[in-house]
Formats: structure tokens, C-alpha cells, sequence
């Protein structure tokens, strides 16, 4: 991991309150790292969408399974991996949310809200042998981080919660 | 914003006044039971004031097209009154908004059940 990269994760149980506290920590990172209040809107969602997945279909909803929530910042990017316990997933293989026969569907608006909310998204079977969401948002320009890391003098440590 | 949902009667219609967020969990659920209520209660003709919601997550959307489509197979509809910009911008994304009715007045809202 390059030296001026921020490094947070968390371990989430599979329950409901944890798609709020991943929203919320996340939105605490992408404040602190200069987003404006629209990034921070879709950034905050775009983790609620990925932890909702982890929940439901990933770890169906067992309680014995976790959540492995990871933030990683760049000196250009904001990069998110959300970690579940499940089966995996073919991220090709899920429906078109905007076809006709699927307007009326009601789930299903996950990945597609990811998507359109975030600058990279791709999903790759994780070290669990669970799918891991991988997405990312380019930092705004002349944030703290974006500065820190050109000027190569953000060295902080690997932080854990 | 509280979470909170409450009706009243315009005529023949009932004109649901819904705040806070609407995602997984709690918001969902209190749609959820709103509508039923309503439903149990013969009501089908309903416009759903989304003022106060600033938020809806894709569980919310779901529960959204659910009450939609509940609603019209009981043989009513339900519209959508006074979406905030976030909201308005969601349904579109989704093209949701080709699908629900969306009025920005509430005179009017009401009066297109006539």
C-alpha cells in the first residue's frame, strides 16, 4: 500500500443498523476528505446500496455472518470495499433495472444506484469466497487529501475500528 | 427529520403526509403499514406527499413501486406529491417517473382522481 494512503476498516454484524453505521462512517471520511455535500450524498448511498447487498442477498440476512467494510484513501481517490460472507455473485448476470419488464421490480436498484453514483465499480470474489463490491470516487481537486498526497507528506498510518 | 407518516381525507381521496427517511428498516416498514392501513380501510385513492422525505434508499424505491402496485391492483392509484429534489432526481435516474404520476400541486394532485 503506498505510504500516503489512508487506511479504515470495520467489521459489521449482518443486522439492519449496520447499513446506517457504514453510511455514517463513510460520510464522516468523505467529508474529511473535502467532498462537497452532492458526492457526499451519492458516496453516502452508494455504502448503503453495497452493505444493503452484503445483508441481503450476500449474507441472506444471517446473523452469524459479518460485513468486512474497508476505506482506503488515495491521494486521488476515495476507494470502498464492502465484504460479505456469501456465495459470490456474476455482477452480469443481474437484471437491467431501467428495462420495461423490470421498472416495476421491486429490488434489484442496488447495484445500478452504485453504478451511476460512483466514478469505478466492479464486484470480484472476495478472500471469503463472498462477493466484494469494489467502488471508488475521485477526490474533488484542492482537497486536503488531493494536496497532501501530491506534495508526498501524508504518511499516516493504517488506522483499524 | 423524524420519521413520521399521517393522513387525512380531501374528499374521496387520502393525502398521505410522509417525513424523514425512507430506506431500509424502519421508513420502509411505516410506508408499508401506511398503505395497508389505508387499503384495510377501503381507502384507494391516495396521494403520497413526499415533502418532508429527503432521502429514499433502493429498499425505499421498492417499497415505493410495492404501494404503487398494491394500490392499483386493489383497483385505486397513488400518486406522488411534492418530491424533493433528491427524490425527483432518484425516480428519474430509476425512470420511475414514468411510471408514477408526479404533481407538484396538491389542488391538482387531488383533482386528477375526479
Amino acid at each position: 500500500m503506498a505510504p500516503e494512503t489512508k487506511h479504515l476498516e470495520v467489521t459489521l454484524d449482518t443486522h439492519v443498523e449496520s447499513v446506517n453505521v457504514a453510511e455514517e462512517m463513510c460520510l464522516r471520511v468523505a467529508e474529511a476528505a473535502g467532498f462537497g455535500e452532492d458526492d457526499c450524498y451519492r458516496i453516502g448511498m452508494s455504502v448503503r446500496e453495497g452493505v444493503i447487498n452484503a445483508f441481503h442477498y450476500g449474507n441472506q440476512e444471517r446473523p452469524d455472518k459479518k460485513i468486512h467494510l474497508a476505506v482506503d484513501l488515495t491521494p486521488d481517490k476515495m476507494i470502498i470495499h464492502v465484504l460479505d460472507e456469501g456465495k459470490g455473485f456474476d455482477v452480469g448476470r443481474v437484471p437491467d433495472p431501467l428495462a420495461q419488464e423490470n421498472l416495476l421490480s421491486t429490488s434489484g436498484r442496488g447495484i445500478f444506484l452504485m453504478r451511476a453514483f460512483m466514478d469505478e465499480f466492479d464486484v470480484v470474489s472476495g478472500r471469503t469466497g463472498g462477493a466484494e463490491i469494489i467502488m471508488s470516487k475521485k477526490l474533488p481537486s484542492g482537497s486536503d487529501q488531493a494536496a497532501n498526497g501530491r506534495d508526498g507528506q501524508n504518511a499516516s498510518p493504517q488506522q483499524e475500528v | 427529520m423524524e420519521l413520521r407518516a399521517t393522513y387525512r381525507d380531501a374528499g374521496v381521496v387520502t393525502v398521505v403526509d410522509i417525513g424523514g427517511r425512507i430506506t431500509l428498516g424502519e421508513g420502509s416498514a411505516l410506508l408499508r403499514k401506511t398503505i395497508r392501513e389505508l387499503l384495510d380501510d377501503g381507502r384507494t385513492k391516495i396521494v403520497l406527499n413526499l415533502a418532508d422525505v429527503n432521502y429514499i434508499d433502493s429498499s425505499g424505491i421498492g417499497e415505493l413501486v410495492t404501494a404503487f402496485t398494491t394500490v392499483k391492483n386493489r383497483g385505486g392509484n397513488l400518486k406522488l406529491l411534492h418530491l424533493t429534489k433528491k427524490v425527483h432526481d432518484l425516480l428519474q435516474l430509476t425512470k420511475l417517473f414514468t411510471v408514477f404520476d408526479v404533481y407538484s400541486d396538491e389542488n391538482t394532485a387531488v383533482g386528477s382522481f375526479q
